[in-house]
């Protein structure tokens, strides 16, 4: 029989990758043959998942060139109403992220619990003073009467292509924050189960997919960033 | 392996229907199998609804004025229709029924890579369906089921918003199913099952994976998009608010044309798997018909601009859009000739599953055919919006996916429940369906070629012949949809004990007990050559 032995004490919670990193064992769930297939089923599941992403943001983004290349000028214009700044540093502000997840990955390899939940936490704080900017942003839209559909004036010339562009600039951002806000969820929990040790060099798959998604998140706002804030021709 | 003789041990033994018994066994499952069921039940309630309508409509027309309802509720019959049909049956049918139960056997695994997730998936599911039938019967909806802008988004006073947002949800049911597949075939196959020996059905679902998991995640967006523009009259499909209407057709059809192919690909499995167990033959040119799934899934992507002819895209798109639809019929061609070449000198019975294969090859290849006319920029102009187009995607829908999808429920029956069905009954429900089906649709080509449009309450009353026999076949093929309902409810009960292998076929599947166990094998097989080795005297396969 190939299963492992703890495969007969655990499955009563079905929990069993947890069970056996508690007790310092690498374990798998009941339908795979080692800890080695589970691994790799949930990295490609990760990697597939992330695909599907690709072609749902995909669709926005075909949206956005098409209005692009029809409306050029209203576009650049609408760029303009954005801060560039404080784009730019959340821009920053992720990438650091990013940089905060990775150690956390590795730091889930290497079995070192503490530095694992601190990076995570710091991942978590990164990712919430993004999504605070995000906020002043939008609520400096909102000042300006700048929100599409709700409260919207604008006295120069183009105005509903203008207006187009704001859509997408809260739909994709919005799209993007919801994504953060989820991903943030997730860090919490596994901030929370690294604390609790379920983690070790022999089962540490969910930071590593979670790293995965939120590489992930962090490229998409590499593509809105330009494609939003720096196509006004300001500079 | 049959080891148990289960002739004799059937109510002693355990296995994945008797392990354990209760709502809460089956409502928190996580064996693929049982999920499977969950799911066979849920499509088979939502196919009588979207059946029922279509009585409804067929009924309506018997007269040329219309008989039975106002124009406004056939407007909401034919989209109640369609929605639930297209992603509450056709496209989760073989998938999430028969490919939930048979992909973790058919490669010699114990479940899919992610039972948890594969549950989630039939409560999307479910989710999706009840908000879509709430919405019907708070008052139903009217747009079709493509949902067009700018009437979805701005004039439609109907429950537009339910029923979009249960499509959206049901989507990422087939985005989970999708993702477990994959993952599933790529990492979870027994020893020795190289690629080339999975089973066709495999390969199908493979295939059919990949277009879940590239085109839904664009329907979902753009479907957002839609309930945004409708609740906070923004203008992205608008014209008048600088949007531009087309745009919202070419997101729809990047989905929904690959999703034709959703429909069709698995069905296309399950013939393969039937043709060659019932032909005691190898599949012929099993190479190309496995390629073949994969080049259809790749040029799905590629043709969605072919049900836009008629809207004024740009000619160049029209002719481009033209050609590459033509190359569909390439690999779908491949496989009719090669089922048909499996044939050839087979030692053939007529077993009900077989019927069914059979039907869908010559339903499909009908429907392929009169494709080529609508692929076609110059008969499109003229066929477009007509009958000819109703028929000409039922023969594929239904002459293909649901005949399909009952020849597989019929040839994995014994595994499903244990049991075997009575033989006559199921050839003749299959007779019935094919005679009906084909009264019901055929006449349906002359209508739409002259002129007959389609979605109208009403019409010139020199086409009621036509139509009266289109509602006649629909009445045999409503009962024909029937029969199987009852004998195959009867043997659960009543029905003998199913051997492990009732047809003597060849998959992994037909290894282990009717019903398999909860982990599906006693122990992991090793597999040594393709799941098509009916003819061992000849020379050893790949």
């Amino acid at each position: 029989m190939p299963e492992a032995p703890l495969h007969a004490a655990a499955p009563a919670t079905g929990h069993a990758p947890a069970y056996a990193a508690a007790h310092g064992i690498a374990a798998h769930a009941h339908q795979f043959d080692d800890p080695g297939q589970q691994h790799e089923a949930g990295n490609l599941g990760m990697w597939v998942f992330l695909a599907t992403e690709v072609m749902f943001f995909g669709g926005l983004f075909a949206g956005y060139s098409v209005y692009r290349s029809l409306y050029l000028t209203a576009f650049e214009a609408g760029s303009r109403l954005l801060d560039v700044r404080l784009g730019a540093a959340n821009t920053a502000v992720l990438i650091g992220s990013s940089l905060t997840m990775a150690l956390a990955v590795r730091s889930a390899q290497l079995g070192r619990r503490k530095a694992l939940v601190l990076f995570l936490l710091l991942t978590m704080v990164l990712g919430s003073v993004f999504l605070g900017v995000k906020g002043y942003e939008y609520y400096h839209k909102f000042e300006n009467h700048l929100v599409p559909g709700i409260d919207f004036i604008y006295d120069q010339p183009n105005a509903p292509q203008v207006e187009l562009f704001l859509c997408f600039y809260f739909f994709m951002t919005a799209l993007h924050a919801v994504h953060m806000i989820i991903g943030i969820g997730i860090l919490g929990t596994l901030a929370f189960m690294g604390w609790r040790g379920r983690f070790s060099p022999g089962y540490y798959s969910p930071v590593e997919v979670s790293g995965l998604y939120w590489h992930f998140v962090d490229i998409v706002w590499i593509f809105l960033f330009p494609l939003l804030y720096l196509i006004g021709g300001r500079y | 392996m049959s080891v148990i003789p289960a002739e004799q041990l059937m109510d002693k033994r355990v296995h994945y229907l008797n392990e354990s018994y209760g709502v809460k066994s089956w409502l928190f499952t996580k064996d693929h199998k049982r999920i499977g069921l969950l799911y066979l039940a849920s499509i088979t309630f939502m196919f009588f609804i979207g059946g029922a309508a279509a009585v409804l409509m067929r009924l309506h027309l018997i007269e040329p004025q219309g008989a039975l309802v106002e124009p406004e509720t056939y407007n909401k019959l034919f989209t109640m229709h369609g929605v639930i049909m297209v992603f509450f049956f056709l496209i989760p049918s073989i998938p999430a029924v028969l490919g939930n139960f048979l992909v973790p056997m058919m490669i010699g695994a114990r479940d899919l890579a992610f039972p948890k997730l594969n549950l989630l998936s039939w409560y999307l599911y479910m989710a999706g369906a009840l908000l879509t039938l709430s919405a019907i019967i708070a008052g139903g909806v009217d747009t079709g089921w493509t949902f067009y802008t700018p009437y979805s988004s701005v004039y439609a006073n109907t429950h537009v918003m339910a029923v979009a947002i249960g499509v959206f949800i049901n989507g990422f049911s087939s985005i989970l199913t999708g993702l477990n597949f994959v993952v599933t075939i790529h990492k979870m196959r027994a020893p020795g099952l190289t690629w080339f020996r999975l089973p066709l059905f495999i390969w199908a679902m493979y295939a059919t994976s990949i277009i879940f998991l590239l085109g839904t995640p664009v329907l979902a967006i753009t479907l957002v998009l839609l309930g945004l523009e409708r609740l906070l009259h923004v203008g992205i499909f608008d014209p008048k608010l600088g949007g531009d209407p087309l745009l919202f057709q070419h997101l729809f059809w990047f989905y929904s044309h690959p999703a034709v192919y959703i429909m069709i690909l698995p069905g296309m499995g399950v013939v393969s798997e039937i043709i060659a167990c019932f032909s005691r033959k190898r599949i012929f040119g099993y190479g190309l018909v496995a390629f073949s799934s994969m080049s259809i899934a790749a040029i799905s992507f590629l043709v969605w601009g072919h049900h836009m002819f008629v809207t004024g895209q740009s000619i160049y798109a029209g002719l481009i859009f033209s050609a590459l639809s033509f190359m569909v019929a390439i690999p779908s061609a491949i496989k009719v000739f090669n089922w048909t070449a499996t044939l050839y000198r087979g030692s053939i019975s007529y077993d009900a599953p077989m019927l069914y294969a059979l039907g869908f090859i010559g339903l499909f290849t009908m429907g392929g055919l009169t494709g080529m006319f609508l692929a076609s920029l110059a008969t499109d102009v003229h066929l477009n919006g007509t009958y000819f187009i109703v028929a000409h995607f039922h023969y594929i829908m239904v002459g293909g996916a649901v005949m399909a999808y009952l020849g597989g429920i019929h040839f994995w029956w014994p595994k499903i429940s244990g049991r075997m069905y009575s033989d006559g009954w199921a050839r003749f429900a299959a007779f019935v369906i094919f005679i009906g089906f084909n009264l019901t649709f055929f006449p349906q080509f002359m209508l739409g070629y002259l002129g007959m449009p389609r979605r109208y309450a009403f019409y010139p009353a020199e086409f009621q012949v036509l139509n009266v026999m289109s509602t006649a076949g629909a009445s045999i093929l409503g009962i024909g949809y029937l029969i199987p309902l009852v004998y195959l409810a009867y043997s659960l009960r009543y029905g003998p004990v199913a051997p492990a292998n009732p047809w003597g076929a060849r998959g992994l599947e037909w290894r282990t007990s009717s019903p398999p166990v909860t982990e599906n094998f006693e122990e992991t097989p090793i597999v040594t050559a393709e799941a098509y080795a009916y003819d061992e005297g000849r020379e050893p396969l790949a």
